[in-house]
């Protein structure tokens, strides 16, 4: 069963804050939900079913329904980090269309920067997590891990730091638009080469930001989605690939997307090509090189190049991406961006993206997600939507 | 940037891992083989991640292989290195590299293992350059 057309998203919200010491986890998670209604124009007892991942406290979609007084008959709490959502929409979908619920709210929220979280803090999963005694007194963290990428990355194909800088700097131009971005100054490759070295081959400009916040997605049936006010966004085709170290056979140079990519494509019926803009996870610099190239909007290795001389600018380049800035400059909320690739994606299908950077004639789009960690382990998903 | 001494954080020792973790306190790195299909993998398991068999055993590992890859941790206190090391055996593991100048590493480069203390548990494998 393909779900292709079986579904539509129909409500988005992001919502405006990075910085919420004064609200609960719980607290933001509604008022994505409440956000995403509103712009559907639909009410909380329509929601049939619900979607969250490892951001929502508690237990999942137990504590959340129960908080939000929610009456549904299919949940789905599927986590592979910050990849999750994309993953829920397209769980979502199989739902709907298998007549599981007919009205599907996912949300992600949380408060890493209130709490003082931090990339180079290492993480540490349990202690029945069997991967940690191997990997957690070396002391790994986000960005370590991330830089070891970049490291082999361009050992092995020649990548710069200015390819790598040119991906910041293309986000930084799209988020010069964007009024609630943390990060709102357009920076140059310089800037970015000169600033601090956090993890070689990674400068402070290649990570992303910590950001307070969240964001919800409703999914909906066609004919739901047809009866509303916003323009309807189809669902064409998704895919979801984990990967690992391969039982020690480790090789970094390839992702996920080189299999949820592929998958997505042929569900969708359309190729790299047809893509009018791309929300790529954008977790680092090197994340988006690694991702473009398996999704196959350029040959393994030639990333950097494709990246180059501002070919991800909205309105100058061929493949516009991140035009809400991104984690890079934007948000990622939670340490989880996968629920604004979505929402960014569906304002650009819908023409609602800011005029600076609105893709002309969008009207095939792109959301991609890589959860987890490049350096060890992650769950990758694309999902791809068409005007409709 | 020279290599700094530091003791890391304990590993937590399991029923299926505590040769791993003894032999590493006798200064020995082993890796687990799996005699059904012949292969090795990292980090060890009761059950073969290739073919799923329990055939599995410990063997002695020569200890010399090249860096893959690795990332300077340059803001830590003190700074460390990050890094995946492919084994002669043919198994790629995470370790910290030690003992060095850590701006004169290439990817690459051979190393041997070294055993460096946990906090109040056992020794870890960590990679030195040749």
């Amino acid at each position: 069963m393909s779900i292709k057309g079986k579904a539509f998203i129909a409500g988005i919200y992001e919502h405006p804050t990075r910085k919420a010491p004064d609200k609960t986890v719980a607290q933001l998670h509604a008022e994505c939900a409440r956000g995403a209604l509103e712009d559907a124009g639909l009410s909380k007892n329509d929601i049939d079913g619900y979607f969250c991942a490892g951001d929502a406290p508690g237990l999942g979609p137990l504590s959340m329904v129960d908080y939000m007084g929610l009456k549904v008959k299919h949940v789905d709490s599927t986590d592979v980090g910050g990849s999750s959502y994309l993953i829920h929409v397209s769980h979502a979908a199989q739902a709907i269309a298998a007549g599981k619920c007919k009205v599907a709210l996912v949300t992600l929220a949380g408060r890493p920067r209130s709490e003082g979280s931090s990339g180079t803090t290492p993480r540490n999963w349990g202690a029945n997590a069997p991967d940690v005694p191997f990997e957690f007194p070396y002391t790994p963290t986000t960005v370590n891990m991330y830089g070891m990428v970049a490291m082999r990355h361009m050992h092995q194909y020649g990548t710069t730091a200015e390819q790598l800088a040119w991906v910041k700097v293309a986000a930084s131009h799209h988020a010069q638009h964007n009024p609630h971005a943390m990060l709102r100054d357009v920076v140059t490759v310089e800037d970015v080469i000169n600033s601090q070295m956090i993890s070689d081959p990674l400068h402070k400009l290649d990570c992303c930001v910590v950001s307070d916040g969240g964001g919800a997605v409703i999914v909906t049936t066609p004919e739901i989605a047809r009866s509303l006010k916003k323009p309807p966004v189809r669902i064409l085709g998704a895919g979801e690939s984990p990967k690992g170290q391969l039982g020690g056979k480790v090789d970094l140079t390839w992702s996920g997307a080189a299999v949820s990519g592929p998958l997505a494509f042929t569900e969708a019926g359309v190729t790299p090509q047809d893509i009018k803009y791309a929300s790529i996870y954008d977790s680092f610099t090197i994340t988006v090189i690694m991702q473009l190239e398996d999704l196959g909007f350029c040959k393994k290795g030639e990333g950097g190049k494709f990246v180059a001389d501002g070919n991800l600018i909205s309105g100058i380049g061929k493949l516009p991406f991140n035009t809400d800035g991104g984690g890079l400059c934007n948000n990622h909320p939670a340490n989880r961006g996968g629920i604004t690739k979505i929402i960014e994606a569906v304002r650009q299908l819908r023409g609602e993206a800011h005029p600076a950077v609105q893709v002309k004639n969008c009207d095939i789009a792109l959301a991609q997600g890589t959860g987890g960690s490049l350096g060890t382990r992650h769950g990758s998903a694309t999902l791809i939507m068409e005007r409709a | 940037m020279d290599y700094q001494y530091r003791v890391v954080a304990a590993p937590t020792v399991t029923p299926e891992t505590q040769a791993y973790w003894d032999a590493a306190n006798a200064g020995k790195l082993l890796l687990k083989f799996c005699t059904a299909c012949n292969q090795y993998h990292h980090y060890p398991r009761a059950l073969c991640p290739h073919c799923f068999s329990d055939q599995t055993e410990w063997r002695e590992a020569k200890g010399m292989g090249t860096i893959y890859t690795y990332s300077i941790s340059r803001r830590a206190a003190p700074p460390f290195t990050m890094a995946y090391v492919a084994l002669e055996e043919g198994v790629t593991m995470m370790t910290n590299l030690v003992d060095c100048d850590f701006d004169a590493l290439k990817v690459g480069q051979k190393v041997r293992v070294v055993f460096k203390p946990s906090e109040g548990g056992p020794a870890l494998p960590m990679f030195t350059p040749v």
